[in-house]
């Protein structure tokens, strides 16, 4: 076409074409694709060279993902590059921290690390932060919290470091493996899918390179800049601790049938419901006695939602429960099952629990049952600290699900040892006691006074309703008044609810004599 | 009112968590042990805790019974001396032989009682048979004290006593219904033994539903699974509860008309129908008054 007629073209208005003439293409790529893969990829030689190409500087933000669980080799392994290579005051956003993270510490000594965003810390890192570790304060986001943050940009991601137990020479990841069976695996990726989608780069860091196309994926080549083969991406027992077990603990199963019962008389419990449960003993024991109902009353359940569990795998397999929506894999069932399964659905965080997102599932759930470090009389929840006020635990998707859920239960023991469970006033809100309906210890149900029409039904039901007042009395009763944790003023941590707005801070816990 | 006795919970005297949380899994009694689950070196801790426990923690409307050690031993003094001034419901004597090893234990009691400026007479007894001797002597021994609320079987020992061991419960056919005649001789309580292997509930519930025939009135258990399917096997029929309240619609209209004997659909209601009705009506509503307890 000669360059007349494409200036006739431009003339005519409503026709887009403003890219100029055609001019021919480039060569054609004539290998084959088996070959392509070999020579033409995203694979680099070694971690170091995906930083350098990443162009990770001083100051700037990277991020993890927790679906490695206790079992995670990704972060302490990066780290120790990232320090050899010389780069320092760097920001770590993580989905999630555990005990396995304590390397960390040294890298904050050492002005690698100057700031953490996490949903949770345990175990030493957890410990030393709590005791003054770090200049800057812990930023804590609930995961639905988190991805808002990723999507409004307050969270920007420089460059993301992301463990996949599969992925091909582009990029495409996965959390399990179609073409071996032995390779690791985890699961559902749906927290780090959302990392992939927004970081200026993005690194795939696998143990199981796969052939094209690694098919289904949970992070497409799209999103992926560099892939890098390593030894180990994770520890498969700690990763994976085979099936999450039903307790036989009898204090649970009490816990778990009682909140069966309220379930049961809530009117959240009809043909076609949605649920949510926690991996925690008296969670998993409830699913069972909820399954019982299920059968005994030959009603099923539309979906569950959430981190998942090889008991609610085993209800789907039983045709009690149509689709499972699946963030977090916790268990090698789990995992199997998102595999195998076809409604076993991969959801990533933002559809999962963002209030940003429009179609967030947590706003479809007719219950979700939580758990608890602490519960005050006002309801307020505290996942987050342990009585002595260090960290000790992790927000997860807690403050997402009791907003979003019809009605949302925390199944807690009263006490645990020594220490009260329902107290006057918790040391850490996580979340706001009005979005928390129901409390069921061993020793009693306590409903929120907002909702009045759940306090008919568990009384028409018969079952053993209290005041909140009631429980925070008989639980001193037993234990006595613990002594006020001292605190010093320096600020450790600041706790955002899932709109990303400041719900509490944390503050150093105060040792000296 | 009757003291309904279905359930005796065992919680072993050292274990802090349980004895503070033995009431909340619904059992009619708990029997805190201070003799056989706690070792040798752990009797004085398990003797203080259940001591404190008793004196201040609440245990609602459960019956609250401690089990103590033999007074042969030396320990068992021990244990009456701290436990009878905790002011517990009742005293449980373990591998109870003669209608003289009751005897002696009261002795002790009430002295203790008497002594603390406690009501002598308030501490209730029973005890547990776990012998040949002691099976033989079962009527002796029930009629020995009125403090005695009951006796109970104590299996484990009695079958090793016989040379024996336990299985389907053919081994204590004859102890079984020489405690249960014994018992209701005496007009006092029935108890059985543990059954051991917690896991096994089918094998559990069977048990439950042969001494529920022979006529006990409930049965010790070693862990809080097994009390709400043994509650269940207690628990009277909707049906039987229809039946039972017919009855006595039934004979109340006969003596209205001046007879002691009704018929309902074609069957003789004569005395021993009533008491049968009444009892089944009197267990439901205990029973039902339970579950929900000021706390």
């Amino acid at each position: 076409m000669d360059k007349l007629e494409y200036e006739r073209v431009i003339e005519m208005k409503k026709v887009s074409a403003p890219r100029g003439n055609f001019n021919g293409t480039s060569a054609k790529e004539t290998e084959t694709f088996f070959e392509r893969m070999h020579s033409k990829n995203r694979v680099l030689p070694s971690l170091k060279d995906a930083i350098i190409k990443s162009g990770l500087k001083d100051g700037m933000t990277i991020s993890f993902h927790h679906h490695f669980r206790n079992g995670d080799h990704i972060i302490n392994y990066v780290m120790d590059v990232i320090a050899e290579m010389g780069i320092k005051d760097l920001t770590i956003a993580a989905s999630s921290l555990t005990d396995i993270h304590a390397p960390l510490i040294e890298h904050i000594k050492n002005g690698v690390v100057t700031h953490i965003e996490t949903s949770g810390l345990r175990g030493e890192l957890a410990d030393a932060i709590s005791h003054g570790l770090m200049e800057s304060p812990i930023t804590f986001r609930s995961h639905g919290g988190r991805a808002a943050a990723i999507e409004s940009g307050e969270l920007h991601i420089d460059v993301a470091f992301l463990g996949a137990p599969s992925c091909d020479p582009y990029g495409n990841a996965n959390g399990y493996s179609r073409d071996d069976d032995n390779a690791t695996m985890c699961g559902s990726l749906g927290y780090a899918r959302l990392d992939a989608m927004y970081a200026d780069t993005t690194i795939i860091l696998t143990d199981h390179l796969v052939r094209f196309p690694n098919a289904p994926f949970a992070i497409p080549e799209s999103n992926v800049d560099y892939v890098v083969f390593v030894d180990s991406i994770g520890d498969p027992k700690g990763l994976m601790s085979g099936a999450t077990r039903y307790t036989k603990n009898p204090k649970e199963l009490l816990i778990a049938k009682t909140a069966a019962d309220v379930i049961e008389a809530s009117g959240y419990f009809y043909d076609g419901f949605s649920m949510q449960m926690g991996s925690g003993g008296a969670s998993l024991a409830t699913a069972r006695f909820i399954r019982e109902k299920m059968e005994a009353k030959n009603i099923h359940c539309r979906f569950a939602l959430g981190g998942i569990t090889g008991q609610i795998v085993e209800m789907h397999e039983a045709g009690l429960i149509d689709r499972i929506l699946d963030v977090q894999s916790f268990d090698l069932i789990a995992a199997n099952s998102l595999k195998n399964n076809r409604y076993h659905i991969q959801i990533n965080a933002s559809y999962y629990a963002s209030y940003l997102n429009r179609g967030a599932a947590v706003n479809q759930l007719d219950f979700v049952i939580l758990s608890a470090l602490e519960i005050d009389t006002e309801f307020n929840v505290n996942v987050l600290t342990g009585s002595d006020g260090v960290i000790r635990g992790a927000i997860g998707g807690h403050p997402d699900t009791a907003e979003g859920a019809s009605m949302s239960v925390v199944v807690c023991p009263l006490t645990r040892g020594r220490i009260p469970t329902v107290v006057k006033k918790v040391n850490t809100v996580v979340t706001p006691g009005r979005v928390v309906d129901v409390v069921v210890t061993d020793q009693g149900i306590a409903v929120n006074p907002n909702r009045p029409d759940l306090y008919k039904k568990f009384q028409d039901a018969g079952l053993p309703l209290f005041t909140i007042e009631q429980l925070e009395e008989r639980a001193e009763r037993i234990v006595g008044t613990p002594e006020p944790i001292k605190y010093k003023d320096r600020i450790v941590g600041v706790v955002l609810y899932r709109d990303n707005t400041v719900i509490d801070t944390i503050h150093q816990v105060d040792d000296d004599e | 009112m009757k003291q309904l006795r279905r359930s005796m919970l065992f919680v072993p005297g050292n274990n802090p968590g349980m004895v503070r949380d033995a009431y909340i899994y619904g059992s009619d009694s708990i029997m805190f042990d201070l003799e056989d689950s706690v070792s040798i070196n752990e009797k004085d801790s398990a003797r203080f805790l259940v001591y404190q426990a008793l004196s201040s923690l609440r245990y609602g409307k459960k019956e609250r019974v401690v089990r103590i050690n033999d007074l042969t031993t030396g320990l068992g003094i021990k244990d009456l001396e701290a436990i009878v001034r905790a002011k517990p419901d009742v005293i449980r004597l373990p591998k109870t032989e003669t209608a003289q090893d009751v005897i002696d234990c009261e002795r002790e009691i009430a002295r203790i009682e008497s002594e603390a400026g406690i009501e002598v007479g308030s501490t209730h007894m029973m005890a547990a048979i776990e012998s040949a001797r002691g099976v033989l002597n079962a009527y002796d021994i029930a009629v020995s004290s009125k403090r005695l609320i009951g006796i109970a079987l104590g299996a484990e020992d009695y079958v090793t006593d016989l040379k024996t061991t336990r299985s389907d419960g053919t081994e204590l056919f004859f102890a079984r219904n020489m405690i249960l005649n014994a018992a209701r001789a005496a007009g006092i309580d029935a108890i059985d033994t543990v059954y051991s292997d917690i896991n096994n509930e089918e094998g559990f519930i069977a048990e439950v539903r042969l001494i529920k025939k022979l006529g006990f009135d409930g049965k010790s258990v070693i862990n809080p699974r097994q009390i709400p399917p043994l509650h269940k096997e207690f628990m009277p029929s909707e049906k039987d509860l229809q039946k039972a309240k017919a009855i006595l619609a039934a004979i109340a209209e006969a003596n209205a008309k001046g007879s002691g004997v009704a018929s309902l659909k074609g069957k003789m209601i004569d005395k021993p129908v009533v008491i049968r009705a009444e009892r089944l009506l009197e267990l439901a509503q205990l029973a039902y008054s339970m579950p929900v307890e000021e706390i």
